[in-house]
């Protein structure tokens, strides 16, 4: 008997890809393409995906959950920003350094922070928010409180920026949710990802097996910190400017943790179903009310939080994982065989 | 040469003396048994040489090198790896990958980490439940799974913290091939047990433990008929049971 058969590892790559195909054909359909408001909110989908998945990698997969993540994501932004308006280059050695940047804050700030374990490292990731903001807002060399505005550049990829059509950004966008989804699948088949998820379920467990759990654990956090400061940066080229308040804030924290949590933490489509929820709930909803619908979006979402908790903390892949129980009649799935295959 | 030395530890929590300077070694290719009443010592001597803990005074030679101290990955990384009395299953994660990450320790790739789980899931026995979370098992699962992992981790010393408690007899007899199994594949065995009848026919040497003193050190036979062991743990009716049982079946 063969315990976990290739062919099933291949079915859900397989469905993966075919994913990545029909978005990638997406923009063709006039109904898509020809409108820029539902270009923007799948740009938003892919980008929010992927941010809540590079969070995913340590809040998820890692199981510590954190609130700075707002923090690398204006590193990054901030990093793209700076090279842009304040050098008068391109974004992209800015993205590098921002991811850099990034990935070492996220260390140096983990590694006292990973000595506190469940509630207190959260409420530490509070505090490391807060401080970035303020220290931002007055600092004169990033901008300050009046943030960075971009300038007009040419369009195209060198810039990382279009003005007319949506369609560069988008494919932007796809580019990044097939770079970190595919990263966080291969973690998920090989050693690192063991390690990972065998830490999050028992710490002391995994060191008696030879895992230095501190080196995973901050590990994981290097590389959650320098995918979402990429995120962060893609998010800048796409707003044309960025303030302290737009990118290091709670709200943005939340958003991302939310979205995992709704749609499944520790699963690969966990994060992308969290986003096609969110994004459109938050979308649609300031497109109908304007200023007065600010925050309606979150009123929705916290509900669906509370229901998520009570009825099926494993989120919407839970429940998707439930119903195609219920329906499959195969006998491999009764016996707790392989589950949903794009969980 | 020795496998395992160790030499004087003693371990205070405050001021309980859990461990009052332990020494004993073990031999390559033996199966040491450590027994001992309730509060002896034993998970806590456990915890010493596993790393879990630093001993507050003692060394613990592991294959030449000095372990005392090291973190516990580091042990496990040098070949010294144990399971838990209190059975620790990485809950959210199916029985195979549980193993699995006890298989990455030695294996260069997925591939051959995949193999050795796939060994040692067969080899206790777990092969049905393999798809299903760990935190679902049955007690008797679970102890298999501690051990199946450990395996895992191709250990030069393999120490089991009562992998038998809590299983049927029928259960004991197979838990007590299996170590025969895997002592003959080259593993050398330090058990702690309260199962008399399981440790007594596989162990060359018992050490007894009581009140956080070594009070003997020898073959089964010799220590079963020991006066401070019989007093301190066996109780008289027990070991004339035990002496019995060994005329009866005397290679058993």
């Amino acid at each position: 008997m063969r315990m976990h058969p290739p062919s099933a590892v291949q079915r859900k790559d397989l469905a993966w890809l075919a994913l990545a195909v029909v978005l990638a054909v997406l923009p063709a359909l006039p109904a898509v393409g020809g409108n820029s408001f539902r270009m923007h909110v799948l740009i938003l989908i892919l980008l929010f995906a992927s941010m809540a998945q590079a969070w995913n990698i340590i809040g998820g997969y890692g199981g510590q959950v954190s609130f700075g993540h707002s923090v690398f994501f204006g590193i990054g932004a901030y990093g793209a920003g700076m090279a842009v308006v304040t050098y008068g280059g391109s974004p992209w050695p800015g993205i590098l350094i921002g991811m850099l940047t990034a990935a070492v804050v996220a260390v140096l700030i983990s590694y006292p922070c990973f000595k506190l374990s469940g509630h207190y490292f959260a409420i530490a990731t509070f505090a490391i928010v807060e401080i970035f903001n303020r220290m931002f807002l007055v600092w004169y060399w990033v901008g300050g409180a009046l943030g960075l505005d971009y300038p007009l550049l040419e369009e195209g990829l060198r810039n990382l920026m279009w003005y007319d059509s949506k369609t560069g950004y988008y494919y932007c966008a796809l580019a990044l949710f097939a770079l970190v989804f595919g990263i966080v699948r291969f973690l998920e088949r090989h050693r690192f990802g063991y390690y990972l998820r065998a830490v999050r379920e028992g710490q002391e467990t995994a060191e008696s097996l030879g895992v230095n759990s501190t080196a995973v654990k901050l590990g994981a956090m290097a590389l959650s910190a320098a995918l979402s400061a990429l995120c962060g940066a893609f998010f800048v080229q796409y707003n044309f400017r960025v303030d302290p308040p737009m990118v290091m804030s709670l709200d943005m924290s939340m958003k991302f943790v939310l979205v995992t949590i709704l749609g499944g933490t520790g699963t690969l489509a966990g994060p992308l179903l969290g986003a096609a929820v969110l994004i459109p709930l938050q979308e649609y909803t300031r497109a109908l009310w304007g200023g007065l619908g600010a925050g309606v979006d979150l009123i929705v979402f916290g509900m669906l939080i509370m229901v998520i908790v009570i009825k099926q903390p494993a989120g919407i892949t839970g429940i998707v994982r439930d119903i195609s129980r219920r329906f499959d009649r195969r006998p491999a799935a009764a016996k707790g065989g392989p589950s949903l295959d794009l969980a | 040469m020795t496998l395992l030395d160790v030499r004087e530890v003693s371990k205070k929590f405050g001021e309980l003396v859990a461990n009052d300077r332990v020494s004993f070694s073990v031999d390559p290719g033996a199966i040491v048994g450590l027994i001992g009443p309730n509060g002896a010592g034993k998970t806590t001597l456990f915890n010493c040489i596993s790393g879990l803990f630093a001993p507050s005074s003692g060394r613990v030679v592991f294959d030449g090198a000095d372990i005392t101290g090291l973190p516990s990955h580091r042990i496990a990384r040098l070949g010294a790896v144990r399971t838990f009395q209190v059975v620790r299953p990485l809950k959210d994660m199916s029985v195979f990958d549980n193993v699995l990450v006890g298989a990455f320790l030695r294996a260069p790739g997925s591939a051959q980490a995949r193999a050795t789980a796939e060994a040692c899931v067969r080899m206790c026995r777990l092969e049905e439940f393999a798809g299903k979370p760990a935190g679902d098992l049955p007690i008797g699962c679970k102890k298999r799974l501690e051990l199946a992992r450990a395996l895992a981790a191709g250990p030069k010393l393999l120490m089991l913290d009562e992998v038998m408690a809590g299983l049927t007899s029928t259960e004991v007899k197979g838990a007590v091939e299996l170590l025969r199994r895997i002592r003959d594949t080259g593993v050398t065995l330090l058990v702690v047990e309260h199962i008399m009848e399981a440790i007594v026919p596989i162990a060359d040497t018992l050490v007894v433990l009581d009140g956080g003193v070594k009070i003997a050190e020898g073959p089964p036979g010799q220590v079963t008929r020991d006066e401070r062991v019989i007093s301190a743990y066996l109780g008289a009716k027990f070991s004339r049971r035990l002496q019995a049982r060994k005329e009866e079946r005397p290679h058993a």
